[in-house]
């Protein structure tokens, strides 16, 4: 979708010098970068780096500005890989995120650098660029001190580098803003330090102008990273306490869990509990990222690597999990709240014979992916699927990617609904339900309105940024979608930055694309979830003939019930074949039919010709329509094709 | 009149296996005087002669603007596979004979005398069996008309298309209204009551009223048979493509529905029995019996480039019916049929079910449909009414009155037939149940029992 922006050659490049391996669970890169002999594997001593010679950081910006790029520059400047015109996004391994440019899955490197004599080490936790992966950048920052906040030198603030600048600075680390590409010709590096200044209220002066790409003034960032960033406060007198902040899932030796070690040490033999389960689990293998694995043995206080453990499942690597010495029992970390699915669509196989197949593939992707949520479903006309919860749109697009890609499998994709919930009214049904609010995924369960007090919906809140010339168009797209203007600010003479209240359910089809078309591409959005409204929402149904589909309930706002409906009527109506009666298609609320559409009778359809030459093609046709016949779903007397319903319920091809 | 096939015919009546009165002769109702056995002793004869001076801009179909002249290698080839084609069925009576194209009026008559003679060299042909020749309205075409007849063609088939000279153009024929006007009147002059006109609905621009019109001029004109074609879109022809891009509009299917069924009326009320999707006659001896026998689901032997047949080939052997395709390209044909008599390029056995599915599909096309005595010489163990009298889609299409199952047999109804093309799909499905319901029973009844008779 919206972030295909990417460099193309870039890719090829990588692809042809690079092989790498996917191995069923997650992903090893086969690459062939040397190690750095000045640190040889054996000689890495670690209790040699206390605390204050390490500094943990992490890297945010917006997409595209150039995250990845100097990740790579940092790596081979410390000697992890060797500086080669092949490293490309050398932490991003899955192919996904070579193709869009996008940083999905965190990574860690640990880097060696020598400042001032001293030699430090610095725990380097690539994020993932997109809002809807924040639980990952939260996880990432949680291990953190410090984080290098890039921006184009040229595009300026942008809509991510928005949000992920507040999720650092809620979580108080130190920020320092890389200017990036100041190499390009229309760079105005003064331009976006004033923004920064504007926005974030950081002085420009602690801004560094840098060239990523041809390495320029990457020096500066790393003496930055060891000045500005304070060292872990751990220490290892401390008992051992680890916070796991991510894992993989490695089919021979079962979870690799990435840990931040606030306190105390930890080797390979000792006996370690984790808090949230209460299991002991003995130590096997252990080490740091660089950005491959790299076995230590030991990891002390402050420190930031890997840990192999004999956990046989990801569910017992929690994310945000603590972890402590048997012996010793720590009180736990605050953990992470864990990751919330906002959009739901429904995985159908392309032809039911697939199903096995796809269901392999969906378990070993969320092996990797424990924020998507996994439900078994079933629809009279696309057969047996699982409607799926994901963190956002990006999200699900990624997800549906890697299953085409690294499992083969074509799935057929409904279109994406948001979570909707329901105050009950009936205090038999709160009994019932166990609770007074309900979360309603399925549309065919929508509470009827005599026994809810209220319903309500997600929204969001969602930061624009765009040139102040589509400013007028953006405000009027924005109030189609039931938004409310939150806030509007210039942060330079140009460029106007707006927040806005959406309805989630608004913004999970084609809102991004139209705000990307209608701006010529300039704006950019990104949105943090605001909870939940009161909504008046209503079931609409669509009927043929006068007969309920079943499959196509949906829950709409009463303002928006025309409009989608008239949609869904019209894509019906172009996907089912003319029969010989009229058929119509409407679309009701409750007895009240609010759009139609009529699909003609034929008035003749009989072949003029059919002779002896004309037999061969004509039985073709017809036992063809026959076959067709036969796989029809029948809603009253009238045949629907199942392409007709993946037409309604599949997203619209862009 | 004593034309020169009869004279050929009275010189060689050795060859033919059965007598003139027996075999070939024009009867009314072929079908029930047509036993099992007739079913593969006999068959009518296609021959197709590729060859047109121009492109129709509405025409797909299998024909080459030739540059040089090889009309004489043609001639001989489809002489030498008719002979080959009808020696490998062993059929010893032929039916009927068409000249079909391309424009096979084009053709030299002494083509059509030689074919002729090929037959009658292997098979009995009746004098009175029916010869039709498919008839370009042109000068030159008219000018042959009576050397056709002296070679032995009983019935034209003009084509007529048009009575607008503009639409002519649009459509690309190369002959005039008035030309065609002529050629009627000579071919009723040579064949009185045998003379067939073909026109064309759902023109470019057509309304309803001008098409009223036009049927009400031909009917002044025309003899006793005359065939109504909806312009079919084909793809890949000159008009397709105008029409998709946007040069040329054809009336909406509303119009020719209306064209269709105003023709229906008109007909009628002119003393026309609709006999056929199509096909028109004043009376049951003006229907095209050649045509018919397709319908009713009869052997045919397809001879020259493309041709297409369905016949048993008891000389290989084989107790089912082949559905057979020629060579599409002239000049490849003739070099396959040079070689080894014949170019036949695909040959697909039917089995059981996909015969009674093309009797069922070309049966229905008929008004009278498929009465339960037809149905039983291809189905002598499941009737009509077995296969069809079950079913719920059927009773829906019986309900509706567009479908009719009674003491007759199966047929559709007046508004029917039109939708002919709707309802088929249904019935394929229910036969293709029964059929394989049928064969389950049989293999667990008794898996002794053998078919005491094979249809084909």
């Amino acid at each position: 979708m919206h972030l295909k922006h990417i460099d193309t050659c870039y890719c090829y490049l990588l692809q042809s010098e690079i092989t790498f391996k996917l191995n069923g669970s997650g992903c090893t890169i086969n690459t062939k970068y040397n190690l750095n002999m000045q640190v040889t594997r054996d000689a890495v001593d670690l209790s040699k780096f206390p605390a204050d010679r390490i500094r943990n950081f992490c890297i945010i910006a917006h997409i595209d500005h150039g995250k990845s790029t100097l990740a790579d520059r940092l790596l081979e400047m410390t000697g992890a890989i060797a500086k080669t015109e092949k490293n490309k996004q050398v932490l991003d391994k899955l192919q996904v995120e070579r193709e869009r440019g996008i940083t999905v899955k965190a990574q860690t490197a640990s880097l060696f650098y020598n400042h001032e004599g001293q030699q430090y080490l610095l725990n380097l936790i690539d994020t993932p660029g997109h809002v809807d992966f924040s639980y990952e950048v939260s996880r990432s920052i949680s291990a953190c001190q410090g984080v290098l906040l890039i921006v184009d030198a040229n595009q300026g603030i942008q809509a991510q580098t928005v949000a992920n600048f507040y999720l650092a600075f809620e979580a108080q680390l130190a920020i320092i803003p890389v200017i990036n590409k100041i190499d390009l010709k229309n760079a105005d590096p003064e331009r976006v330090e004033s923004q920064i200044e504007k926005v974030f209220d950081i002085p420009r002066e602690e801004c560094i102008r840098i060239s990523a790409k041809l390495g320029t003034n990457v020096e500066n960032v790393l003496q930055a990273v060891v000045d500005r960033i304070p060292p872990p406060e751990a220490s290892i007198d401390d008992p051992f306490k680890a916070l796991v902040f991510d894992s993989n899932f490695d089919h021979y030796r079962g979870v690799v869990a990435n840990i931040a070690v606030f306190g105390g040490r930890v080797k390979k033999g000792d006996r370690i509990v984790s808090a949230y389960l209460g299991k002991t689990y003995e130590v096997n293998e252990l080490g740091l990222l660089r950005p491959d694995e790299h076995s230590t043995g030991k990891l002390f206080a402050g420190q930031v690597g890997y840990i192999v453990a004999g956990m046989k499942d990801v569910k017992e690597a929690q994310i945000g999990d603590t972890l402590y010495l048997q012996e010793q029992p720590v009180e736990a970390l605050p953990g992470f709240k864990p990751a919330k699915a906002m959009v739901f669509a429904g995985m159908y196989p392309m032809d039911q014979s697939e199903y096995q197949g796809l269901r392999s593939a969906i378990e070993k992707l969320t092996l990797n992916d424990s924020s998507v949520t996994v439900q078994r479903d079933s629809s009279l006309a696309l057969g047996a699927g699982w409607r799926l919860g994901f963190l956002g749109l990006l999200h699900m697009e990624v997800f549906n990617q890697r299953l085409e890609q690294e499992y083969n499998a074509s799935v057929i994709v409904t279109a994406p609904t948001v979570p909707y919930k329901a105050v009950l009214s009936s205090a038999k049904l709160i009994k019932e339900h166990g609770s007074k609010e309900i979360t309603i995924v399925n549309p065919a369960q929508f509470p009827d309105r005599t026994v809810v007090s209220e319903y309500l919906e997600p929204m969001v809140l969602g930061t624009i940024l765009a040139p102040d010339s589509y400013t007028g168009k953006i405000m009027s797209l924005c109030l189609n979608r039931r938004a409310v203007q939150k806030n509007m600010l210039y942060i330079d003479d140009q460029r106007v930055m707006m927040k806005y209240l959406f309805p989630l359910n608004e913004v999970v089809v084609d809102f991004y694309d139209l705000l990307k078309s209608l701006s010529s591409g300039y704006a950019s959005f990104d949105y943090e979830n605001a909870g939940y409204q009161a909504a008046d929402l209503i079931k609409m149904d669509i009927l043929l003939n006068g007969r309920p589909v079943e499959e196509l309930i949906t829950i709409v706002h009463r303002d928006r019930a025309y409009s989608s409906g008239k949609a869904m009527c019209e894509r019906l109506k172009d996907s089912i074949p003319r029969q010989m009666f009229e058929i119509a298609v409407q679309a009701a609320i409750g007895s009240k039919v609010i759009a139609r559409e009529t699909i003609k009778a034929y008035k003749k359809n009989v072949l003029a010709k059919c002779y002896g030459g004309d037999i061969t093609r004509k039985m073709k046709l017809l036992k063809k329509q026959a076959e067709g016949k036969k796989k029809m779903r029948l809603i009253g007397s009238v045949e629907v094709p199942k392409d007709a319903f993946i037409n309604v319920l599949k997203r619209k091809q862009k | 009149m004593m034309s020169l096939r009869a004279a050929r015919r009275a010189l060689s009546p050795g060859v033919r296996r059965f007598s003139d009165t027996s075999g070939g002769e024009i009867v009314e109702d072929v079908s029930e005087r047509t036993g099992c056995a007739q079913l593969t002793t006999q068959a009518s004869l296609y021959v197709h002669w590729p060859y047109c001076l121009r492109r129709c801009s509405y025409c797909n179909f299998n024909k080459y603007i030739s540059r040089d002249n090889n009309d004489h290698m043609m001639t001989e080839c489809l002489q030498k596979e008719t002979e080959t084609l009808l020696q490998l069925s062993q059929v010893s009576c032929v039916t009927s004979v068409f000249f079909g194209g391309g424009t096979p009026s084009l053709a030299h008559p002494s083509t059509v005398a030689a074919v002729l003679e090929t037959v009658s060299g292997q098979a009995s042909l009746s004098e009175k069996a029916e010869v039709t020749l498919e008839v370009n309205p042109t000068p030159v075409g008219m000018s042959k008309l009576e050397d056709f007849c002296r070679a032995g063609v009983n019935r034209f088939s003009i084509g007529v298309q048009s009575l607008q000279d503009d639409d002519l153009k649009i459509l690309g024929r190369d002959h005039s209204s008035r030309q065609a006007l002529q050629t009627i009147e000579e071919a009723r002059r040579l064949c009185p009551g045998r003379v067939s006109v073909d026109v064309m609905f759902g023109r470019p621009k057509q309304s309803v009223e001008s098409w009223e019109n036009e049927l009400s001029k031909l009917l002044r004109v025309c003899d006793d048979h005359m065939s109504l074609y909806q312009l079919t879109l084909e793809r890949g022809t000159q008009l397709f493509k105008q029409v998709q891009g946007g040069e040329v509009t054809v009336p909406a299917e509303d119009v020719t529905a209306e064209m269709y069924q105003c023709a229906r009326r008109t007909l009628h009320q002119h003393g026309f029995l609709q006999y056929e999707v199509s096909n028109f006659a004043k009376h049951q001896k003006a229907v095209s019996h050649h045509n018919m026998s397709y319908w009713k689901g009869r052997q045919y032997i397809g001879v020259g480039p493309g041709a297409h047949g369905r016949f048993v080939l008891p000389g290989e052997g084989g107790v089912a019916r082949e559905a057979r395709t020629q060579t599409l390209e002239p000049d490849v044909w003739m070099r396959e049929v040079q070689q080894r008599g014949h170019g036949t390029r695909r040959r697909i056995q039917l089995n059981h079910l996909e015969l009674l599915e093309e009797v069922l599909v070309m049966g229905m096309r008929m008004t009278e449909g498929i009465n339960h005595k037809h149905w039983e010489l291809f189905s002598p163990q499941l009737s009509l009414r077995e296969v069809f009298g079950r079913s719920t889609d059927v009773q829906e299409l019986l309900q509706s009155g567009r479908l009719i199952l009674d003491d007759r047999g199966l047929r559709c109804s007046w508004d029917g037939l039109a939708l002919l093309d709707s309802m088929l799909p249904a019935l394929l499905v229910e036969l293709e149940r029964q059929i394989s319901q049928r064969l389950q029973r049989d293999h667990h009844t008794d898996g002794q029992t053998k078919k005491t008779s094979n249809p084909r």
